[in-house]
C-alpha cells in the first residue's frame, strides 16, 4: 500500500481538514489518490523492441453540487497544489447549499491479492518468454511472417478520502500477455491475435508452458482466415460462439444501460424499466466479484463495494448500472459501478464483468437450424451510438453456414444490429457460457478501463452482415 | 500558468547528466507541462468544470545499441534520478537492436519557425460560460431537441525535448475547442449529433450561435431513418468522414507497418495506388495549423512531403528506426503526419452529389473495420439517400464495405477542401462499394 503522505510536505490530517473544509456543503465529493506502476515489453520484429516502465502519482478533487461536478487534478501532491485544487472547485461550486451523505457501505471482501506483478517476475525471465514465443512460431510453421508478443503490467494504489476523514483503500494488480502473428501464403497475408490476462502474477497465467496454447490459438486464427472467402451482404441469421463474441452485450445491452445516459434521457433504454427487452431466457448480469477477472474491483473508484448487478432477468429489464451522482438523482443506490480511468478523469457508471448466463440449447443445435446465415467465433472491437440504439462489431474469426452445416470460413466484416431490438431476436440461449480470456478494454467519453465478458452460444435471428458478396 | 522553457530545459538537462553520469552513453529526454480547463454545459445549465494541470518525462538511455525507456508524473529532482538508475539497469539486460540510436545529427531541425500555434490569450471560466449558454439556448431552440451537452477547452502546454546529442529545443501551443452534442426525438427514433470547432487562437473560435445551429440541425435531419436494401452503390463522405481515409493511409505508409511487412501498401512505392487526379500532402509549416510543428518527437526537422502525386506513392512517412531498417532516411514524422490532407478535386460539392443518379451520403461511421494488414474495410454506417443530387430521407444500421486498393482507385473529391481539422478532405464519392441493409 502506498502512503501518499510521506512524499511532501502534506500530512494526513491537512488534506482531510482541506476536504472536509471544502465539500461542507457539497452533495458529495472525494479526494482520490493514486499511485501506478506500469511496464510494457515487446518483442517484435525479431527483436525486443521496447521495455518501457511508467510511475504515476497524482490526486484527483472532486465536488458535487446536485447535478453539477467541479474537478481539478494534479500530480503534485503537495498542500499548495491540493489549496489551489479546492479554490478552483469553490470557484465553479459559487453558491451550494447541500447535504454531503457520509454513508458508504463496507465490506471486507477482497476479490484479488495485494501483489506487484511487475516486481514477481524478472525482466530477464520475461524476455526469455518472449523470444521463446517468437522462435516457437517461426519454427512452426514457414509461412509465419511476422510475430509480435508482449507483457502489459499494473500495479495500481488508490486511496479515497471521503468528507470527514474516512479513508478507503485498495491495490490492484493487473497483467496481459498477448501474441499477434502474420502468414503469408500465396501472396495473401492474414494475422491472428491472441492474449491472456486478469488480476493475477503472470506466472499465474503462463505456468506449464501456457504460453504455447496463446501461441497456438493465434497462429490458428491467422490460419483460417487464409482460406477465407468475402463475406456475404444482407440481413440473415448469425451463431455468436460463447465467450469473448459477449462483447456484442457489452455493446449492445451494456452501455445503454449505465446509468448517466439513463438520468439524461440519452438512452435508448431509459424509458424501458421493468418491461420486457430481451427474449425469454435471457439473463444479463454485471459482475465486480469474481475473482482475479479483468472487470473485477474490490471497491469501485468512489469506495463504494462492487456487486454483482441483475439488468436483465428472464428477458426484463430491472437495473441500471450506477455510481453516486447519478444514483442520488435517480434516487437510488450506487451499484459500485462509478468507475476511472486514472486521477486524471472523473468518475461515470461503467460496465466491469458483462455476462449472459446460460440457457438450455446446444451449439449443434443452433448451427443445424440455420438455413443461410453465418458462425461468428471471435471478435475485434465494437461500438455503439447510445441513442439510436444502433451499435456493431467485427467479426476476427468467422464461417458461413449452409443448410445446417458449417462451411468455410469468410473475411472480417463488420456486424450491425439494433440495441433495443436484438435481444427479442434471440431465440436459443446455449448451455455453453464461457468468460472471456481477460482482454477487453472499455472506452467512454475517453477513458478506457479494463473489463470482462461472458456468454454462452447463441443464435441470433436477424442482423445485418457487412461482407462485399451480394 | 504554463511552466516557462527555462524550467522544462533545467530539468530536462539535470536529467540528460544523470544518465551520463551513471554510464549511458546516450540519451534523449522529454519534458512537458500542460494545464487544460474546460466547462461542460447540459440543457443550459453548468454540469462540470475540470482543471487539469499535468507535467510528464521521459527518457531514453542507450548504452551502446541497447535501449529502454521510463516515463513519470513525478519531477522531483529525487524521483527522477531513482527511475533513470531504473532506465539505465533496465538498459543493461535489454537485448542489443542494430538499429538502435540518436536520430542523425544532420536531420534535426536547427532553427524554429514561428508557426502561430501559441495564443497566449486566457479565456475565465465565467467567459466560458457565457459562451456556452449561448451556444445552447441557440442549439435548443427547436423542441424535437430534447438533450444538449456542450463543452468549451483551453489547452495550453509546453515542452522541451533534450538529447546527448546536443539538440535542446521545444515550443509552447494552444488550442481552444467548443462543442455540442445535440439528441432529438420524435415519435419513431432518437437520434445524436454534433460540431466543433478547434483552432489555435480564441478569436478564430465559431461563434456560438452558428455552433449551436449546425449541432441543432444536423441531429434534427437524422430523425425518423429508415433502413435501405443491400446493393452496390456510389458511397459520398462528408468532410468530418472523409478525413478518416486518409487516416487509414498515413497508418499503412507509416514506416513501422511497412517494415513490419504488416501493411497492404508495402512494396507500392512509386506505384499508382489512386487514380490519376488524387494528390496528397503533408504540410508541417501551416500558419495557426492544428497538426503544424517544427520537428517530430525525436527532434527531426519536419518538411512538407508530397506523399501522393497523380495517383502514384511517392513517399513513406520515416522514422530514425524503421528509416534505418528500410534503408531511408528519416522524413521528420516520427509521431505521424503533421497537416495531412488531399488537394482539391475537379468537380464541385452539387456536382459530385449529382454524380449518380442514385447514392449514399455518410456522416458517420461506427466500429474499427479497416484491416490495413489486407486493406479490407467494412463499418457501420449512418446518412441520407440522395437521388439525382437530392437528399431523400436518412437512412442507418446499414454497413459499407470494400478493399482499400479498389476503393483508393475510385475516389473522386469536390473543390471544397478547408482546414478544420489537422487531416482534412474535400468531400469524397467512393463508386462500387458494397452496402448491406435489408
Amino acid at each position: 500500500m502506498s502512503n501518499f503522505f510521506n512524499k511532501s510536505d502534506l500530512v494526513r490530517k491537512d488534506a482531510e481538514n482541506i476536504v472536509s473544509d471544502t465539500l461542507k456543503n457539497c452533495d458529495d465529493g472525494e479526494l482520490y489518490l493514486e499511485d501506478s506502476k506500469s511496464e510494457s515489453i515487446v518483442l517484435d520484429d525479431n527483436k525486443i523492441k521496447s521495455s518501457n516502465y511508467s510511475s504515476d502519482l497524482g490526486f484527483g478533487f472532486r465536488a458535487v453540487s446536485e447535478e453539477v461536478v467541479a474537478y481539478s487534478y494534479s500530480n503534485e501532491i503537495s498542500k499548495d497544489s491540493l489549496k489551489s485544487s479546492a479554490e478552483n472547485l469553490r470557484s465553479t461550486l459559487k453558491s451550494i447549499k447541500g447535504a454531503y451523505n457520509n454513508e458508504i457501505p463496507t465490506s471486507n471482501k477482497k476479490f484479488y491479492n495485494d501483489i506487484n506483478p511487475i516486481e514477481q517476475k524478472t525482466l530477464n525471465s520475461k524476455l526469455e518468454v518472449l523470444n521463446k514465443v517468437n522462435e516457437y512460431l517461426r519454427k512452426k510453421d514457414g509461412a509465419v511472417k511476422q510475430v509480435t508478443a508482449n507483457f502489459l503490467g499494473e500495479h495500481k494504489s488508490i486511496e479515497i478520502i471521503r468528507s470527514g476523514g474516512e479513508a478507503i483503500t485498495d491495490v490492484r494488480p493487473l497483467i496481459r500477455f498477448n501474441v499477434s502473428v502474420m502468414l503469408e501464403k500465396d501472396g495473401r497475408k492474414e494475422t491472428g491475435v491472441y492474449g491472456i490476462g486478469g488480476r493475477q502474477s503472470y506466472d499465474d497465467y503462463l505456468q506449464n508452458d501456457n504460453w504455447k496454447s496463446v501461441c497456438e490459438e493465434a497462429f490458428r486464427i491467422a490460419s483460417v482466415n487464409l482460406e477465407s472467402k468475402p463475406a456475404p451482404a444482407g440481413e440473415m441469421k448469425v451463431v455468436l460462439g460463447p465467450g469473448w463474441p459477449a462483447i456484442l452485450i457489452h455493446e449492445a445491452i451494456g452501455h445503454g444501460l449505465e446509468g448517466d445516459f439513463n438520468r439524461k434521457k440519452t438512452s435508448a433504454f431509459y424509458n424501458l424499466m421493468g418491461q420486457k427487452v430481451a427474449s425469454e431466457g435471457v439473463t444479463i448480469v454485471d459482475d465486480g466479484t469474481i475473482d482475479n477477472r479483468r472487470g473485477s474491483l474490490t471497491i469501485d473508484d468512489e469506495g463504494t463495494p462492487t456487486e454483482r448487478t441483475v439488468l436483465i432477468e428472464n428477458g426484463i429489464l430491472k437495473n441500471f448500472m450506477q455510481d453516486r451522482l447519478n444514483a442520488r438523482l435517480m434516487k437510488t443506490r450506487s451499484t459500485g459501478s462509478g468507475r476511472r480511468e486514472n486521477y486524471r478523469h472523473v468518475v461515470l457508471p461503467r460496465m466491469r464483468n458483462t455476462m449472459m448466463l446460460s440457457g438450455k440449447q446446444t451449439q449443434d443445435e443452433m448451427i443445424k437450424s440455420v438455413d443461410k446465415g453465418i458462425f461468428a467465433v471471435s471478435f475485434g472491437g465494437g461500438q455503439v451510438d447510445i441513442t439510436s440504439g444502433k451499435f456493431v462489431f467485427n467479426c476476427t474469426e468467422a464461417y458461413e453456414i449452409i443448410g445446417g452445416k458449417i462451411g468455410s470460413p469468410i473475411k472480417g466484416a463488420t456486424l450491425i444490429g439494433d440495441g433495443p431490438s436484438i435481444l427479442k431476436e434471440v431465440s436459443m440461449v446455449g448451455n455453453d457460457m464461457m468468460l472471456d480470456p481477460g482482454i477487453g478494454t472499455c472506452g467512454k467519453a475517453g477513458q478506457g478501463v479494463p473489463v470482462g465478458v461472458a456468454q454462452p452460444s447463441i443464435l441470433i435471428d436477424k442482423m445485418t452482415v457487412g461482407g462485399t458478396k451480394l | 500558468m504554463i511552466k516557462d522553457q527555462d524550467f522544462l530545459k533545467a530539468k530536462a538537462v539535470h536529467c540528460l547528466d544523470v544518465a551520463k553520469k551513471i554510464g549511458a552513453t546516450n540519451a534523449s529526454v522529454t519534458i512537458g507541462h500542460s494545464i487544460s480547463e474546460t466547462v461542460n454545459f447540459r440543457n443550459n445549465n453548468l454540469d462540470e468544470s475540470n482543471r487539469s494541470d499535468g507535467l510528464a518525462f521521459s527518457i531514453d538511455t542507450y548504452i551502446g545499441k541497447k535501449k529502454s525507456s521510463i516515463s513519470s508524473s513525478n519531477l522531483l529532482d529525487q524521483n527522477l534520478n531513482t527511475l533513470i538508475e531504473k532506465c539505465y539497469e533496465t538498459t543493461k539486460i535489454t537485448p542489443e537492436d542494430e538499429f538502435n540510436s540518436l536520430p542523425d545529427q544532420n536531420l534535426l531541425a536547427d532553427s524554429l519557425k514561428n508557426l502561430n500555434i501559441y495564443d497566449d490569450t486566457h479565456i475565465e471560466n465565467d467567459k466560458k460560460i457565457d459562451y456556452l449558454k449561448e451556444l445552447e439556448s441557440t442549439a435548443s431552440e427547436d423542441k424535437k431537441i430534447v438533450n444538449t451537452e456542450s463543452s468549451f477547452t483551453e489547452k495550453k502546454t509546453n515542452f522541451i525535448l533534450a538529447n546527448s546529442d546536443g539538440f535542446c529545443s521545444g515550443y509552447k501551443t494552444s488550442s481552444f475547442t467548443a462543442s455540442c452534442v445535440a439528441v432529438a426525438k420524435d415519435e419513431k427514433s432518437m437520434e445524436r449529433d454534433y460540431e466543433y470547432s478547434s483552432k489555435r487562437y480564441l478569436d478564430d473560435i465559431k461563434d456560438p450561435k452558428s455552433l449551436g445551429k449546425i449541432a441543432s440541425h444536423q441531429t434534427i435531419r437524422k430523425l425518423s431513418p429508415k433502413k435501405i436494401g443491400s446493393e452496390k452503390l456510389s458511397v459520398i463522405f462528408d468532410k468530418r468522414i472523409a478525413k478518416g481515409m486518409l487516416s487509414a493511409f498515413a497508418s499503412a505508409i507509416s514506416s513501422s507497418a511497412i517494415a513490419r511487412g504488416t501493411s497492404f501498401l508495402k512494396d507500392q512505392l512509386n506505384e499508382k495506388i489512386f487514380s490519376n487526379s488524387i494528390n496528397i500532402i503533408d504540410k508541417p509549416d501551416i500558419i495557426k495549423g492544428l497538426g503544424s510543428r517544427n520537428f517530430d518527437s525525436e527532434g527531426v526537422k519536419s518538411e512538407t512531403i508530397n506523399l501522393v502525386k497523380e495517383g502514384v506513392l511517392k513517399s513513406y512517412l520515416v522514422d530514425s528506426y524503421n528509416g534505418r531498417k528500410l534503408n531511408l532516411k528519416s522524413n521528420g514524422r516520427s509521431g505521424g503526419t503533421t497537416n495531412l490532407y488531399f488537394e482539391n478535386g475537379n468537380q464541385s460539392y452539387d456536382e459530385l452529389l449529382k454524380m449518380n443518379s442514385k447514392c449514399i451520403y455518410i456522416t458517420e461511421t461506427i466500429g474499427h473495420g479497416s484491416n490495413l494488414v489486407t486493406g479490407d474495410y467494412s463499418v457501420g454506417a449512418t446518412g441520407f439517400l440522395v437521388e439525382n443530387g437530392q437528399f431523400k430521407y436518412p437512412i442507418n444500421e446499414i454497413t459499407i464495405a470494400g478493399n482499400f486498393n479498389d476503393m483508393f482507385k475510385r475516389i473522386f473529391l469536390a473543390n471544397d477542401l478547408d482546414f478544420e481539422y489537422s487531416t482534412n478532405s474535400p468531400t469524397m464519392m467512393i463508386e462500387g462499394m458494397t452496402v448491406a441493409g435489408k
